[in-house]
């Protein structure tokens, strides 16, 4: 009995937990917002190493999808709920907006979805290295088209989603984007581990360990790539949702393929086809990423002590981005397989599956 | 091109006039052959003699340049492989091709993908169907195993297996989804003789024990000739004899093929 639901409880006591910090403002809006960043990179990371890891693909345009989801759940939701320069008054009432705010987030999913496509169908012919290719390219076909349309900010980028935030909080006081990245968050990682787990969902590792047995031992393979692209980019949209909620203001700029790369690094940190793998290393590479905030200025401070830089210069946070491929470098080195190889929790801790499962 | 009626007599596997070229080399020319209900029948060849290239053709994964290939009546002209593996036929390769990082059982039930009968959104929310279906998978899964004594590496890779139990069970996963018709390529090549002599049994079994037609590829000589009636000779993509075992042993043509011309 409480093998059965440990996962559940676990998950609504920290979901509760955070929820209420956020409500009493213990925590800082910072910290809130780190948070949530550890929740869409949890989203991102999850559906990449879906077909990176499970599929044996290697997808690095997953930003691209990001975007699709980010624009057309920010447009929407704007569109519908709040008086703006681009499509002037709302078409319905604001006090709606907290019951269609899920299914902005899922259309948003939806149209990053059929984006997926793009990648799915040339998937049928090509494998490795040159879908790669296709995928780099799909990420800039899709930054590029929303650059260009002027109607919608090009690449100024697009806000107005505050004001959405603000009319659900009128409805019902609560902090709802913490909420909603926690909700999207738990159900993401349920919808891929009951994919992975199932019978269906093996012909995706049946494709990546040999293609060809997998298609004559009757795998229909051209529909499980569709289904797997599909979910793993739709899911990515619907991260890049949430991340256009939690800053109120997307640019095409930000989804580019740093941003896919950034994801790219989570999924081979946690390891491949290892889905706690991916769950630790979104938190473990956010917190990371925050934590040079902290970290780069003592180093700056330091090495103008000692005098081994010029009093004039400054150790920015561009060097982050020194920083973390340097990590990416060290990690293939000497641990190529991530924190847990392709294994999951319960694999490392046996003990463990006593007391949770989580299908 | 005419089409059979799906009636119960119509053979298990009939192909008439194949021929497949490769740019302009003929791998198969007008190869035909007919396989009854139960039939255990073989097709040897010297190598590159074009033997893999009509299993190839059977399983769906070249489409033939002529020539058609009917499965229990049905022709599978343009059918993805995985189509025509649910029309009921079952396959093994030359090099084993198991999953290796998916247990034993996993190997079996990913077979059954064609009788799964639910999807996505069955899987994603966990519907009753769903659990029904997968209950069935695994527990006919975990017969076959029993039947085939596997099943005490049901949860083993295959890659840490024995290479003769790798083979077994690579046959065992070609009958997971209950084909009509099972082609083994070369079933005993890398078998020392002790455990060729198991798979010579085994196949035996499965034939009398199953309700299957067998179509085997085979070098080795003895293996055919203990377990096939009906034996077909091919070479350059040519059928070159045809008949009884003793009768393709003793055939000119197939000593010429093997030894080569005794005129050099």
């Amino acid at each position: 009995m409480l093998r059965r639901y440990s996962v559940h409880l676990i998950l609504a006591v920290t979901g509760g937990a955070i929820i209420t910090m956020a409500y009493q403002e213990y925590l800082s809006l910072y910290v809130m917002s780190v948070l949530m960043f550890i929740g869409v990179n949890i989203i991102l990371s999850t559906s990449l190493n879906l077909v990176n890891g499970y599929m044996g693909e290697f997808s690095c345009g997953h930003a691209g999808f990001m975007c699709v989801g980010a624009y057309v759940s920010s447009l929407l939701g704007v569109w519908l709920f709040a008086k703006d320069k681009v499509f002037g008054t709302a078409v319905l009432n604001p006090d709606y907006a907290l019951y269609a705010f899920p299914f902005i987030l899922l259309a948003g999913g939806v149209a990053a979805a059929l984006a997926g496509l793009l990648v799915a169908i040339p998937s049928y012919k090509t494998r490795g290295d040159y879908l790669a290719i296709i995928t780099i390219a799909a990420n800039f076909i899709i930054i590029s088209t929303i650059e260009n349309i002027g109607a919608i900010g090009g690449s100024r980028g697009f806000m107005g989603m505050k004001r959405l935030i603000n009319s659900m909080e009128d409805i019902v006081d609560l902090p709802w984007m913490p909420i909603w990245v926690f909700i999207f968050t738990v159900l993401c990682v349920w919808v891929i581990r009951r994919y992975v787990s199932s019978t269906f969902g093996k012909g995706v590792s049946a494709i990546s360990q040999d293609e060809v047995a997998a298609e004559i031992m009757s795998v229909n393979t051209n529909k499980i790539k569709t289904i797997t692209f599909m979910l793993s980019s739709g899911l990515a949209g619907i991260a890049g949702g949430l991340f256009a909620y939690i800053l109120g203001y997307v640019n095409p700029g930000s989804f580019n393929i740093m941003k896919s790369t950034e994801v790219l690094v989570m999924v081979y940190l946690g390891g491949m086809g290892s889905l706690s793998g991916s769950v630790l290393s979104a938190i473990l590479f956010t917190l990371l990423l925050e934590a040079f905030r902290f970290i780069i200025p003592v180093i700056n401070d330091f090495a103008h002590q000692i005098h081994i830089i010029s009093p004039d210069y400054d150790i920015s946070q561009v060097w982050r981005w020194v920083l973390i491929p340097l990590l990416l470098i060290i990690l293939m080195q000497f641990r190529p397989e991530g924190i847990m190889g392709n294994r999951e929790l319960g694999d490392i801790f046996p003990r463990l599956k006593k007391f949770y499962r989580f299908k | 091109m005419q089409t059979q009626p799906k009636t119960n007599d119509a053979p298990v596997m009939e192909i008439r006039g194949l021929t497949q070229n490769f740019g302009g080399l003929k791998a198969v020319s007008d190869f035909s052959v007919k396989l009854g209900k139960n039939e255990l029948s073989g097709l040897i060849g010297p190598n590159g003699a074009g033997k893999t290239t009509v299993f190839n053709l059977v399983s769906g994964f070249y489409q033939p340049s002529e020539g058609e290939i009917l499965i229990g009546g049905v022709p599978t002209a343009g059918l993805k492989p995985h189509k025509v593996t649910s029309l009921g036929v079952g396959r093994t390769f030359q090099n084993i091709r198991l999953w290796n990082d998916m247990t034993v059982l996993d190997n079996i039930c990913v077979a059954q993908h064609s009788q799964l009968n639910y999807g996505f959104f069955h899987s994603a929310i966990r519907s009753k169907h769903y659990l029904q279906r997968e209950k069935e998978i695994t527990e006919k899964a975990a017969e076959l195993l029993n039947v085939f004594d596997l099943m005490k590496y049901a949860d083993d890779f295959p890659k840490n297996l024995p290479y003769g139990t790798q083979r077994k069970l690579e046959i065992a996963r070609a009958l997971s989804s209950h084909p009509k018709l099972l082609l083994l390529d070369e079933p005993a090549a890398g078998l020392n003789s002790a455990d060729a002599h198991d798979l010579i049994r085994l196949i035996r079994w499965i034939h009398e024990t199953f309700d299957v037609t067998i179509w085997m590829i085979e070098h080795h000589m003895d293996v055919m000739m203990q377990l096939c009636t009906q034996i077909k000779v091919i070479d350059f993509g040519e059928t070159i004899a045809e008949g009884s075992a003793e009768h393709v042993r003793n055939h000119p043509a197939v000593m010429t093929a093997y030894l080569g011309d005794e005129n050099i």
